[in-house]
């Protein structure tokens, strides 16, 4: 048994999250990345925005940090580069990150600052109770949504990518140890690392949609998911409905706290990390 | 002034005193995004922080800079951005989050007409209220309003020293008429300049309560990476910095913010009178207007009119005491501002009389000559 309760804040239980949701499942995987690459607790920060998937790091014994809703990349930004010696992890959703808060979440990507952006998708405004979110699937159900969504959704994962991402994957809730292990690779890349979670959400997104409980739900991500070698051998019409779960992007490319530090020292004559400042 | 301190006098604009004061009270974390009249402060700041490896970033709009300023300030580094009206709007919202979780940060406002895009390049006083009341809710704010460039640096250290003292936004209210102004400054030796740092917990990482109820109303900080491990949110949280929906807990919670700036009032109010004793007429003013007021003041000293001068550098919180007090010998106060009366309103409240109002919203300064005759007018 994986020794959770040490990364825990046990007091803070029992969890605000509904039966069935994905969250517990994506921070215990999380838990066992960050033990995996032993990074110390103390050198973790876990920043988030506001929603179901942003309540998570309050459970967890890290430096925390629960801010606006579609501002944590923000937050985490400045604490990125005020200490870089941080691991930076920035927990958000698919509204947190992709509606109000999409300019930031691809500003971060662009500049590709070294955060760990660990993106909970459960295609719907859950903490608010179940509207339409930029990742609901066209026709699809939703509070704000009674006759179908009629709006195309995002491909977050593309969406990082084109920002400029350096390290992109998907993976689902039923894929949990597929999923830490994704986790862990994202902490040790050096770079904008994006890691997109397909989650379970039976309460607001399963129930108006008559997708199941979440052992259905769960069992839909596994009945249609598919690893990224295989889905690039299919044609799109193949592809469609299937989930392409793996290491999408992977490439190498200049860190923004590293070019930073290059300016800074090229213009100091003296060189004095930025993190020592007030030391 | 001594023949040394000649070395010390400098021409500058009220944005550049704003820049290299920032430097100087230990700033080095700026996040911003370009707006008139205010960008030179970005461009000077992402010039002179890499020489002090400080960091200096453009973010993706105002909204991001205000979040970046937060989590910098958490790690331990003294923040700053400079805005302007549209700006100053979009930080509105985490303008409340410092408040909240009493994160010390400072924005410049340098301040133009109004609402919405209004007058990009000409001047305004008409975010004074928004200073105050931007943000939703009852919170605190420390606002201050330099009239001179030798203010714009004077104050810029100090709103650093207010916001780290009292772990508030503290925000510098310019105009574009200070911030664009070249004007002679004299830099204060560094000996004499007072430099307030943050009150760091002194209990080990197991102990530290991050929001502990203390005598001084004000939990001493620990930064984020330094051992202590802690939750900070925008939630209403207890003393522990975790979320709660215990009344008693929210209730405490806001009255201790709230009451950080009320009880430690007298130490961050300032403002200057002159010719005071003996006047009939007070001018009240603050900003770029308070250097027409002067000179209204002095114009009609000469024709004989009793007038004297109230210049207002804090503007939040608001003098209503000194106010108040004056209003028993006082016949006529004048409020001149670049606005439709908003600190004049203050003024009523404070003094109990109906304030004489010399408004400009034209994107023109007030002039002398507007004031000096609503003083001959109400002289008469």
């Amino acid at each position: 048994m994986f020794p959770y309760k040490q990364y825990l804040r046990l007091d803070k239980f029992p969890h605000i999250w509904c039966t069935g949701c994905g969250c517990g499942i994506i921070m215990k995987a999380m838990l066992r990345a960050i033990d995996r690459a032993k990074i110390q607790k103390d050198d973790v920060a876990i920043v988030s925005g506001i929603g179901c998937s942003s309540r998570t790091p309050g459970y967890m014994d890290f430096n925390t940090l629960h801010t606006h809703h579609g501002r944590a990349i923000t937050f985490a930004t400045g604490l990125k580069l005020a200490k870089p010696k941080l691991k930076v992890i920035v927990v958000t959703g698919d509204g947190d990150a992709t509606a109000i808060g999409g300019n930031h979440f691809i500003h971060a990507a662009r500049r590709n600052l070294d955060l760990t952006v660990l993106l909970y998708n459960n295609h719907i405004y859950g903490m608010t109770g179940g509207q339409v979110s930029p990742t609901t699937p066209f026709g699809k159900k939703a509070s704000t949504a009674p006759y179908g969504s009629a709006e195309p959704d995002f491909d977050i994962s593309n969406l990082a990518v084109a920002a400029g991402a350096s390290f992109v994957a998907r993976s689902t809730c039923y894929h949990a140890t597929q999923l830490d292990k994704l986790i862990e690779k994202a902490l040790q890349k050096k770079g904008f690392s994006l890691i997109e979670v397909l989650s379970p959400c039976p309460t607001y997104y399963g129930r108006p949609n008559r997708l199941g409980n979440a052992v259905d739900m769960l069992k839909f991500y596994k009945e249609n998911s598919i690893p990224v070698e295989t889905a690039r051998k299919l044609s799109e019409q193949e592809r469609k409905g299937k989930i392409t779960i793996g290491v999408i992007h992977d490439i190498e490319r200049p860190e923004f706290c590293e070019e930073y530090q290059k300016l800074v020292d090229r213009v100091c004559e003296k060189k004095k990390p930025i993190s020592n400042l007030l030391n | 002034m001594k023949q040394s301190d000649t070395k010390r006098i400098k021409i500058m604009t009220g944005n550049e005193a704003c820049a290299e004061a920032a430097i100087i009270a230990g700033m080095r974390f700026f996040a911003g995004y370009p707006i008139t009249p205010s960008s030179e402060i970005a461009e000077i700041l992402s010039k002179r922080l890499p020489e002090v490896g400080g960091v200096f970033i453009q973010m993706e709009d105002e909204i991001a800079s205000m979040g970046a300023l937060i989590g910098a300030s958490l790690a331990g580094l003294k923040s700053m951005t400079a805005t302007s009206g549209p700006g100053f709007s979009l930080m509105q919202e985490n303008i409340g989050y410092a408040s909240m979780a009493e994160v010390p940060v400072v924005v410049v406002n340098v301040q133009r007409g109004g609402p919405s895009t209004g007058l990009p390049t000409l001047p305004s006083q008409a975010d004074v209220m928004q200073a105050r009341w931007g943000t939703h809710g009852d919170h605190p704010v420390i606002a201050v309003s330099p009239a001179t460039v030798q203010d714009a640096y004077e104050w810029t250290i100090k709103a650093f020293n207010f916001s780290e003292k009292y772990r508030v936004p503290a925000i510098i209210l310019l105009d574009e008429i200070v911030a664009h102004l070249n004007e002679k400054v004299i830099v204060p030796d560094k000996n004499e300049i007072e430099i307030v740092n943050r009150f760091l917990t002194t209990d080990p990482p197991e102990k530290f309560i991050p929001y502990k109820p203390t005598e001084s109303d004000i939990p001493p900080i620990a930064h984020y990476g330094t051992g202590y491990r802690f939750n900070v949110t925008g939630l209403s949280h207890d003393e522990t910095g975790f979320p709660t929906n215990d009344p008693k807990k929210i209730d405490a919670l806001y009255r201790r913010i709230n009451r950080k700036i009320e009880r430690y009032k007298n130490e961050i109010i300032a403002y200057k009178t002159e010719f005071i004793d003996d006047a009939d007429i007070c001018l009240v003013c603050y900003g770029s207007s308070a250097r027409s007021a002067k000179r209204a003041m002095r114009e009609a000293r000469t024709m004989g009119i009793k007038v004297g001068l109230f210049q207002i550098f804090v503007l939040w919180p608001f003098p209503y005491q000194a106010l108040s007090e004056l209003s028993n010998h006082i016949k006529e106060f004048i409020v001149p501002e670049m606005n439709l009366g908003q600190i004049a309103h203050e003024v009523d409240c404070a003094t109990r009389k109906e304030s004489i109002k010399v408004n400009r919203v034209d994107g023109s300064p007030i002039t002398p000559g507007e004031i000096l005759e609503q003083i001959k007018n109400v002289s008469l």
